[in-house]
């Protein structure tokens, strides 16, 4: 089973992002950076289908500046074996449809039997890459996954996705494009072997000429903004919680309208 | 002709709350833009809908129908959506962030050339340049969106968006479609769907959540608080409770769950860790319930009850009974 994992590296989730003084964009200082956690289910996911099949291989493809390196480095120390490194300026910081066809154009350079994306990156949340690489390729999609069950012959698979309100089953002819959602795994730690071996595999290094797109972007950000501070609002303390819950009770209807 | 296009989300048989509120909006944009406002909607069923989307400013409504648009399916919606845009070429299209939204938005878009800005929740123009806001990191910052390619596409947020009732025609225009089979999609095997038809969290009005603090998976009490409240309200969780197995993956709220603005969040037991705080800050009123006084929850929460939880919900769930019935 050959599997491409697209990867994004995003800040920590512990981070408190502050917005640059001139609104162009956050404060990158300081920040750790990691792999987006989704992208650690479809790693994980990667790695148990060529474990299942005793065949077959792990690719990471990820877009991003030197930093970047890291997390693909990660991903092999997890067990992935081979990684594809998009460096290029005009991609870092590119909106989901210039990623996407990155993404389609290295895809297009290699052998997969199936594509997981993260189903968001959870820094620009978008949540667009997916789908639109799968597009782009001529390929399904499915979206929201929490189980893949490939069948005996590679040529299709059978999904478990989130829908509102329940869940779906859905059988999908191979090669498709996946992306994941938690409850899909938990995803393993580098082992310290893995980390050892991890620094001895190959990442091919790509530009966006390379791959032979255009950059041109179609969506732009401006006027980056903090949300409003919220404020501790009333307190209820040292109350019989009768009281306690019949004044919050009616500050709701009378007070904040909500109820 | 319509200068904006919305999408027009059917579930279970009725067009969804959210086709209202992009209705709303669209009708604004298209006011200011000196223009009409078209509603695609997908199916022989949709046709029925077109007088409740006249009433909110929709002028006309395109109806597809073909037999793979009767349930929902990413590659034909998309490719249906895309035809109907490139007839009546909107300047603007506005979808729902739902669910389904969140798949058949960048499919469609990529059919076009296009990005989608996703998950907005505000939307200007700038001369005829849709300029939209939207939250980023789950919330932790905002940024405006301008989207440079044409037509320009937009999601928007579920319950953020107010519905106001303008009434136009709503006149049926029906579309001729016929699915390109040749392009491999996914047959649904399967459609699991809770019974209780309870909404989904991003689009719920109210939303008890409940953390490790109810020590167990037993979330009767939030249960019952949420069916007090009625059907617009559902029950959330942490990662922590998640990642405990007490509620399922789905319920999460937060920066690796999901991202909510409900007119009400009801914390029981959840501490606010930075990612829980990230997905719900935005929560038009927040009520915290926490037996720690120093629990960071507190911080945020608009209305803060330092309390066992165990004496504190039932307490609150009888208070709300007795104001509900009257
Ligand atoms: C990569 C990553 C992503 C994450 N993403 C998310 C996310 O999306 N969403 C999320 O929620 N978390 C997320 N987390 C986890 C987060 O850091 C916290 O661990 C988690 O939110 C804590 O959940 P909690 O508040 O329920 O539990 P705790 O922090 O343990 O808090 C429990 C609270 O319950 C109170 N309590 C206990 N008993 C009672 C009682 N009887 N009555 C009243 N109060 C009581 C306690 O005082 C305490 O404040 C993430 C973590 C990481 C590392
Ligand atoms: N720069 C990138 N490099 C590799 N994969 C990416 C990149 N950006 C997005 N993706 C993939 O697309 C998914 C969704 O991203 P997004 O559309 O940005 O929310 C991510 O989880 C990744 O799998």
């Amino acid at each position: 089973m050959k599997s491409l994992v697209c990867l994004k590296q995003v800040p920590d989730t512990e981070t408190q992002i502050k917005v640059k003084p001139d609104g162009t964009g956050i404060a990158t200082d300081g920040i750790k950076y990691v792999i987006n956690p989704y992208d650690e289910f479809s790693v994980e996911e990667a790695l148990r289908l060529k474990e299942k099949f005793k065949a077959g291989e792990v690719q990471i493809l990820s877009v991003g500046p030197d930093r970047a390196t890291e997390a693909i480095r990660t991903a092999l120390a997890m067990g992935a074996d081979k990684g594809i490194h998009i460096n290029d300026e005009a991609l870092n910081q590119a909106d989901p449809f210039v990623i996407a066809k990155a993404l389609a154009a290295a895809a297009a350079q290699v052998e997969y039997d199936i594509i997981f994306c993260g189903h968001r990156a959870i820094d620009d949340d978008f949540g667009e890459a997916g789908a639109m690489v799968a597009e782009l390729l001529g390929l399904p999609q499915v979206t929201l996954v929490t189980k893949v069950e490939i069948s005996e012959d590679k040529k299709s698979a059978v999904m478990e996705r989130d829908i509102e309100g329940g869940k779906e089953t859905v059988e999908v002819p191979l090669p498709c494009v996946v992306t994941s959602q938690k409850g899909l795994n938990e995803p393993r730690y580098a082992s310290l072997p893995g980390i050892m071996k991890a620094k001895k595999k190959p990442i091919d290094k790509k530009s966006a000429a390379d791959l032979g797109i255009n950059a041109e972007p179609k969506l732009q950000a401006r006027n980056f903004t903090m949300p409003a501070e919220r404020q501790a609002g009333k307190r209820y303390q040292d109350m019989e919680p009768a009281d306690a819950a019949k004044a919050v009770v009616q500050a709701l209807r009378n007070e904040a309208k909500v109820i | 002709m319509s200068k904006v296009m919305i999408y027009g989300e059917i579930k279970g048989g009725r067009i969804k709350k959210t086709a209202f509120e992009l209705a709303s909006e669209g009708r604004r944009l298209a006011d200011k833009l000196g223009g009409d406002l078209g509603a695609v909607v997908m199916g022989s069923a949709g046709e029925q809908f077109a007088a409740d989307l006249g009433r909110y400013g929709v002028d006309t409504v395109y109806v597809v129908e073909a037999p793979e648009l009767e349930t929902y399916n990413s590659e034909y919606f998309a490719q249906a959506l895309a035809k109907v845009i490139i007839e009546k070429k909107p300047e603007i299209v506005l979808i729902s962030h739902s669910m389904q939204g969140k798949d058949l938005a960048p499919r469609t878009a990529a059919k076009l050339g296009v990005a989608t800005i996703a998950d907005c929740i505000s939307f200007e123009l700038d001369g005829s340049s849709l300029v939209a806001k939207r939250p980023m990191y789950a919330g932790k910052c905002y940024a405006q969106w301008v989207a440079l390619g044409s037509p320009q596409m937009a999601s928007a947020r579920p319950n953020v968006l107010e519905v106001v009732e303008t009434p136009k025609s709503g006149t049926v225009e029906k579309i001729a479609f016929s699915a390109d089979a040749s392009r491999a999609t996914y047959t649904t095997k399967d459609l699991n769907l809770d019974t209780s038809g309870k909404v989904d969290l991003t689009e719920a009005e109210i939303i008890v959540s409940g953390g490790r603090g109810m020590g167990g998976p037993d979330y009767s009490l939030l249960e019952e608080m949420a069916s007090v409240f009625g059907p617009t309200a559902t029950v959330g969780a942490s990662r922590a409770a998640v990642d405990a197995g007490w509620r399922t993956h789905s319920d999460q709220v937060g920066q690796t769950g999901k991202t909510v603005t409900p007119n009400l969040y009801v914390a029981c037991g959840i501490s606010g860790s930075i990612q829980h705080l990230a997905g719900m800050g935005s929560s038009k009123v927040i009520v915290a319930v926490n037996k720690d006084p120093e629990a960071p929850i507190f911080t945020k929460a608009d209305y803060g009850i330092v309390g066992d939880l165990f004496k504190v919900i039932p307490e609150f769930n009888k208070e709300l009974k007795a104001l509900l019935a009257e």
